[in-house]
């Protein structure tokens, strides 16, 4: 992965554009029908959950299968302070749990090698919904919460608030050195430990951090269903569907994984209306095919196809 | 007293059998040809379903299925690993990588399989009657099927490690576990070996199909849990060991029975909390190396 090659000569043009899209993004709803706000609101969702896993799992290849989690308790700290509380604290408060989650299984199992721990977050998430379901079926003797509603263009700006966040977040540790000790992690957890790198606290603390973007949006998209169990909040489709459109966008940009998730939430949009029953099929077949043809995702074709360009003009001056 | 603690022991084994069968194939998967494979419940899903529309369309008795459902699951799991894994492996950069990349794409089988299960067969519970009349067992009652189904278990078990103990190529396949690199450079033909170890996993997983629908309602959704319990068996019982695999299932089988007795509604929580404290204390398993 090609993380260092972040050029700052090319920051203009994409800085306009960003500027654009902000400005655009910001008046939205003003302007737009309330389907496509609502629309836009997943889409930010969605690039919010991959961005927040690319910040520790792109560079470092840790495969986290745990934002189901940060999600879910997000959800669920919504539904259980929801009626008491005003919503910005409700949403901080998904974030804080979330992160303290993280913090847990973070120091627990960072320690696991690839794979085992890729299976321990996945088992996290399906450890919490069956004690929750325990706790709602033998203790409350209730299933599932209603959630306070919120307008639809309340949601959308706090989902907006929250990416921009998240956004300058995941810039600003790609870019300093906290960033480049995760990437020389990802190379050599060992020769990054003997440089000098404290490897399990500076792991556990960038797995948390993410972990809050993901839980303060659980919190606010929560009021979006007005009924939540614990099959809604902890479905293990949200564990999936940032890996999968991390590597689709691919990763070794900073614009990838935004790419792949809006092609992607937009793409569900389109086929869980139209094929209900082949959705999930059509989503196993882009993952296989991406992880076989697209290791470096769209944004590697697109840079493969540019070198190519810029081959075939030193070939032809 | 005695009789309860009798119920729940056997209970346990019962299920504990069938936990090492799946487990000993996902351990053939992940130990040998390094596919977490996150689809295995899938194939034993496959092997269920096709059992039951052999029974209850043609009347075939699902002992006769178990010698179909094998065979297409491992010609499945071979074809599977030849195109699939066998391109990933090669392209990847490194072990790691690949560990990774090939559980995602299995991930993606997982999604590919189940709903295409879920198109033809629906979201319904499916069950038939077979073997179904009880045996008493020291004043515990069980049902005929059950018993068929461990006996079947530790005998496919049984003939599988003579075959990987007495065998040329289950000496290859050792060989393979132990570093498939240098077994390749002693002339084993590794990709063939290595697809042969993920389709004797599918094997397994279809032998167990067959042998879950004698005894347990099925649907379409029931592969995932299957393989988390497979998961939870290998990383008990320590990779690629079949022993390990055995004893893990019954370990597990046994602590299943008594949780449910005690609280139905945690079996599957004690589960994952049981896996998930085993890989913070002892991540190789019992008999890992």
């Amino acid at each position: 992965m090609d993380i260092t090659k972040v050029t700052s000569k090319r920051l203009f043009l994409p800085g306009i554009i960003f500027f654009f899209l902000a400005v655009l993004a910001l008046f939205y709803p003003l302007y737009a029908p309330a389907y496509y706000v609502i629309q836009l609101t997943a889409i930010f969702m969605y690039i919010v959950l991959t961005m927040s896993w690319v910040i520790f799992s792109g560079p470092t290849g840790y495969i986290s299968l745990a934002p189901a989690a940060f999600f879910g308790v997000g959800i669920y700290t919504s539904a259980v302070l929801g009626k008491a509380l005003s919503l910005p604290i409700v949403i901080c408060a998904g974030g804080l749990v979330s992160f303290c989650l993280a913090l847990l299984v973070g120091a627990l199992t960072l320690r696991l090698r690839g794979i085992y721990f890729a299976i321990f977050t996945f088992g996290l998430v399906e450890l919490i919904k069956q004690l929750l379901l325990y706790w709602e079926i033998n203790i409350t003797h209730t299933r599932g919460r209603f959630v306070i509603l919120v307008s639809n263009n309340t949601i959308y700006y706090v989902m907006l608030a929250i990416l921009a966040i998240l956004l300058i977040t995941a810039y600003i540790i790609r870019r300093s050195k906290y960033g480049l000790a995760l990437q020389s992690i990802g190379e050599d957890e060992e020769a990054a430990a003997h440089t000098g790198i404290n490897i399990t606290a500076l792991k556990t603390v960038i797995f948390a951090v993410s972990a809050i973007f993901i839980g303060a949006t659980g919190a606010i998209m929560a009021t979006r269903w007005t009924y939540i169990d614990p099959y809604i909040a902890f479905n293990p489709l949200f564990s999936f569907m940032p890996v999968l459109m991390a590597i689709f966008g691919g990763m070794g940009q900073f614009y990838g994984p935004i790419i792949g998730a809006t092609i992607f939430a937009y793409l569900e949009e389109v086929l869980i209306t139209r094929f209900p029953y082949y959705y999930m099929l059509i989503f196993g077949l882009i993952l296989i095919i991406s992880i076989l043809f697209l290791p470096n995702g769209l944004v590697g074709l697109l840079q493969k196809w540019r070198k190519g360009d810029l081959a075939k003009q030193d070939e032809n001056p | 007293m005695v009789v309860k603690i009798l119920d729940v022991v056997i209970a346990g084994l019962l299920m504990g059998g069938l936990y090492a069968l799946i487990a000993m194939g996902l351990s053939l998967q992940y130990g040998v040809a390094r596919v977490l494979n996150i689809s295995h419940g899938e194939f034993m899903m496959l092997g269920a379903f096709i059992t039951w529309l052999l029974y209850s369309a043609f009347g075939v008795n699902p002992l006769v299925s178990l010698a179909i459902c094998g065979p297409v699951a491992f010609i499945i799991g071979f074809l599977l690993h030849r195109t699939l894994f066998t391109r990933l492996r090669i392209s990847s950069a490194s072990a790691g990588a690949y560990e990774g990349s090939s559980m995602l794409a299995a991930f993606g089988l997982l999604f590919i399989i189940q709903n295409i299960a879920l198109a033809i067969w629906g979201a319904n519970v499916r069950a038939y009657s077979y073997l179904g009349f009880g045996v008493n067992l020291g004043g515990a009652l069980f049902a005929a099927n059950r018993l068929v189904t461990l006996g079947f278990a530790v005998l496919i078990g049984l003939g599988f490690y003579t075959f990987l103990a007495r065998t040329r190529l289950g000496k290859a396949i050792r060989a393979a576990a132990q570093d498939s690199a240098t077994a390749g450079l002693m002339g084993v033909n590794i990709n063939k070996v290595l697809a042969l170890c993920f389709g004797f996993g599918a094997l397994m997983a279809g032998f167990a199909g067959t042998l879950i629908s004698m005894c347990y309602p099925i649907d379409a959704n029931m592969g995932l849990g299957y393989t988390i319990i497979a998961i939870i068996v290998v990383a008990l019982g320590g990779l690629g060991s079949i022993p390990g695999s055995f004893i893990g299932g019954f370990i597990l089988g046994l602590i299943g029975s008594i949780v449910t007795y005690i609280e139905p509604g945690l079996s599957l929580a004690a589960y994952y909390l049981l896996f998930m404290l085993l890989l913070i204390v002892r991540p190789k398993g019992i008999l890992g190396k």
